[in-house]
């Protein structure tokens, strides 16, 4: 199984770069997809804990809100992305150590009230923020070279698509650490990790951090692609989106997310341009028909169907 | 200090008021959700979709009543016909038809279960009522107003907010401890929230008890909506806002506590008007310090009692 996660991955990838060689417009969508599905390989981490943030979007928001600030003093897109994702990781060590303590609804409920007080922040100080106009964020050079703005978002693309490989690796790795063992443990019976002498907090408090830093890559490069941040991409509904994906992709496969984020984007697409009042509501209810017919996802129904025809 | 005071007293009289109106409207929806929880063990994130229903509703149905030609005292009966309306029709409706399929799964499941109805839910409205903004205020308007004294000053304010939102939550306050307290199905629901187990074990029907109480909480939810609807303009986006201040408000009190729901609400509203006034900015933080403020000293709450870890 792991060896064909590995070749559906690969095919995938490179199945994504013909999408976009032949339907340029799908660049756009596919990397926002891919951003979306880093950030939620982070949800992916702590459901295997258990626990859902209804909160964690807000990392998204002020690694995209540093990206803006700093691109004009900073006009470098790999510099930018470091730099918001150290800002998405340092908060995510800061709000971390408080949210860590606890669990379940309580876990859930302080995450999105974290993330509705930095939604505020952003949302009413326009002195500084703009308020919901956002901010523009200028056209930084790529590796020192000033690219055009169809090539800069090549360029994006391709950063996309090799940090989402990377993260894929990093977190099947990781999930088959004994860190990560430990992080289900916590979901099936944390007592008892303590028991073992393991320190469930900290266990927790590692996998949080990371999230928060995969949320960071996310929105320094949403924030790169659409090349506008508004308070929208920190609030609670978009913390929602990303549980919503990790739930439609599948939380068995580090492929999930990124099977998740696609579908997603494009239900929202087509949606959107068939009923512009009602692509909310044909999300929600593909997420109804997923959660009440098949539980494990897309990458549940894929798996389902290669034991169908391996059985007989 | 005592200059400062002096010198804002109408507004902090203002405030206070405002804040009293308000924390009325915020305990209806809070003691709701709350007492779904209790009882359903799910966190019903569609629940501020129901408030706004309720508030739209409520519109339609007050200019449905003038349209008959219907005298303006009408309008307030209107409130209550349309939450009941609301709570009555979709309350069973998601209960039976989409939570029913989903107890004793997985709790990210139930969650993300009440998130597509409220994805689903925000385009009804959309669909039904559009986007523009709803205003129907007759109910309000027909009140008047009531001179209130503060602090040697005269505050003058509208008899609605003085006196029905912050009337109608008391009198739901002390009905629903009544109700839980004495009846028979109150006492029942109550057995079923501390030992669901326990509960269905003494012959209790536990599927009847969750569709009397989601319906009970729908009805909350969309009165607090059918409320609100006459003090000012309904327009998209109030059930999301809604559903996470509810959220503060029931975390803060600890789950399942309705008379500490009251309180928190009342603290949450004076506190959130106050800043209106004083420091616009804020209005929207403060519920949200107050709540980590609470939970940082006391997790489970202010009212809230710890439970035993399961080894």
């Amino acid at each position: 199984m792991r060896r064909f996660e590995t070749l559906l991955g690969l095919a995938a990838a490179v199945l994504m770069v013909v999408a976009a060689i032949l339907a340029p417009w799908l660049k756009f969508v596919l990397t926002i997809a891919l951003a979306k599905g880093i950030a939620v390989i982070g949800i992916m981490l702590l459901l295997r804990a258990g626990q859902v943030s209804f909160g964690h979007a807000v990392f998204i928001g002020l690694s995209a809100y540093a990206v803006a600030f700093l691109a004009p003093a900073v006009p470098e897109a790999l510099v930018l992305l470091i730099a918001g994702t150290a800002v998405a990781t340092v908060s995510g060590l800061l709000i971390g150590l408080f949210v860590s303590r606890y669990r379940e609804i309580f876990f859930g409920m302080l995450n999105l009230a974290l993330s509705m007080v930095i939604y505020s922040v952003l949302e009413k100080f326009y002195s500084i923020t703009k308020g919901t106009d956002g901010i523009r964020v200028e056209l930084p050079r790529f590796a020192g070279m000033a690219l055009e703005r169809a090539d800069f978002e090549w360029a994006i693309f391709a950063l996309a698509l090799v940090l989402a490989i990377g993260f894929a690796l990093f977190a099947r790795l990781y999930l088959a650490s004994p860190m990560g063992q430990a992080l289900s443990a916590i979901k099936t019976r944390e007592t008892r990790l303590e028991f073992m002498g393991v320190p469930a907090r900290q266990v927790l408090l590692s996998a949080y951090v990371l999230s928060a830093l995969m949320g960071g890559v996310a929105g320094a490069l949403i924030a790169m692609t659409t090349r506008h941040v508004t308070p929208l991409l920190a609030y609670w509904t978009a913390s929602g989106e990303l549980v919503f994906i990790a739930i439609l992709g599948g939380a068995g496969s580090v492929l999930g997310p990124f099977l998740g984020a696609v579908t997603f984007e494009l239900v929202r697409i087509y949606a959107g341009a068939a009923v512009a009042d009602a692509w909310q509501m044909i999300l929600g209810g593909v997420l109804l028909a997923v959660i009440l017919f098949a539980p494990g996802g897309l990458w549940g129904m894929i798996q389902g169907a290669l034991r169908r025809r391996a059985a007989p | 200090m005592a200059e400062w005071f002096q010198d804002n007293s109408g507004l902090l009289g203002l405030a206070l008021l405002d804040g009293l109106a308000s924390a009325g409207l915020i305990f209806l929806v809070a003691v709701g959700l709350n007492l779904v929880f209790g009882v359903l063990r799910i966190v019903n994130v569609a629940h501020g979709s129901l408030y706004a229903i309720g508030a739209y509703a409520a519109a339609s149905v007050g200019i449905f009543f003038a349209s008959l030609g219907l005298p303006a005292w009408a309008s307030l009966p209107a409130l209550f016909i349309a939450a009941a309306l609301v709570g009555v029709v979709l309350g069973p409706l998601i209960e039976r038809f989409i939570l029913r399929r989903i107890y004793g799964q997985e709790e990210v499941l139930q969650l993300l279960v009440t998130f597509a109805l409220f994805m689903i839910l925000e385009d009804v409205q959309k669909l039904i009522w559009g986007v523009q903004p709803v205003q129907h205020d007759v109910a309000m308007r027909y009140l008047g107003t009531f001179d209130v004294p503060f602090a040697g000053d005269v505050v003058p304010f509208t008899a609605y907010q003085l006196f029905v939102l912050p009337g109608v939550a008391l009198v739901v306050l002390v009905g629903l401890a009544w109700f839980l307290r004495r009846t028979l199905t109150g006492r029942v629901i109550v057995a079923v929230t501390t030992d669901r187990e326990a509960a269905t074990a003494m012959g209790i029907d536990a599927r009847r008890v969750f569709l009397l109480t989601f319906t009970f909480g729908a009805i909350l939810a969309a009165l607090g909506g059918a409320l609100s609807s006459p003090t000012g303009a309904i327009v998209p986006g109030i059930g999301p806002q809604t559903i996470v201040l509810s959220f503060a408000v029931v975390a803060t009190a600890g789950l399942g506590q309705t008379e500490g729901a009251a309180l928190t609400a009342l603290m949450i509203g004076l506190g959130r008007s106050i800043a209106v006034y004083f420091e616009p900015e804020l209005e929207v933080v403060v519920p949200y310090i107050i709540m980590l403020a609470v939970l940082l000293v006391r997790p489970q709450g202010l009212f809230g009692t710890t439970t035993t870890r399961r080894i």
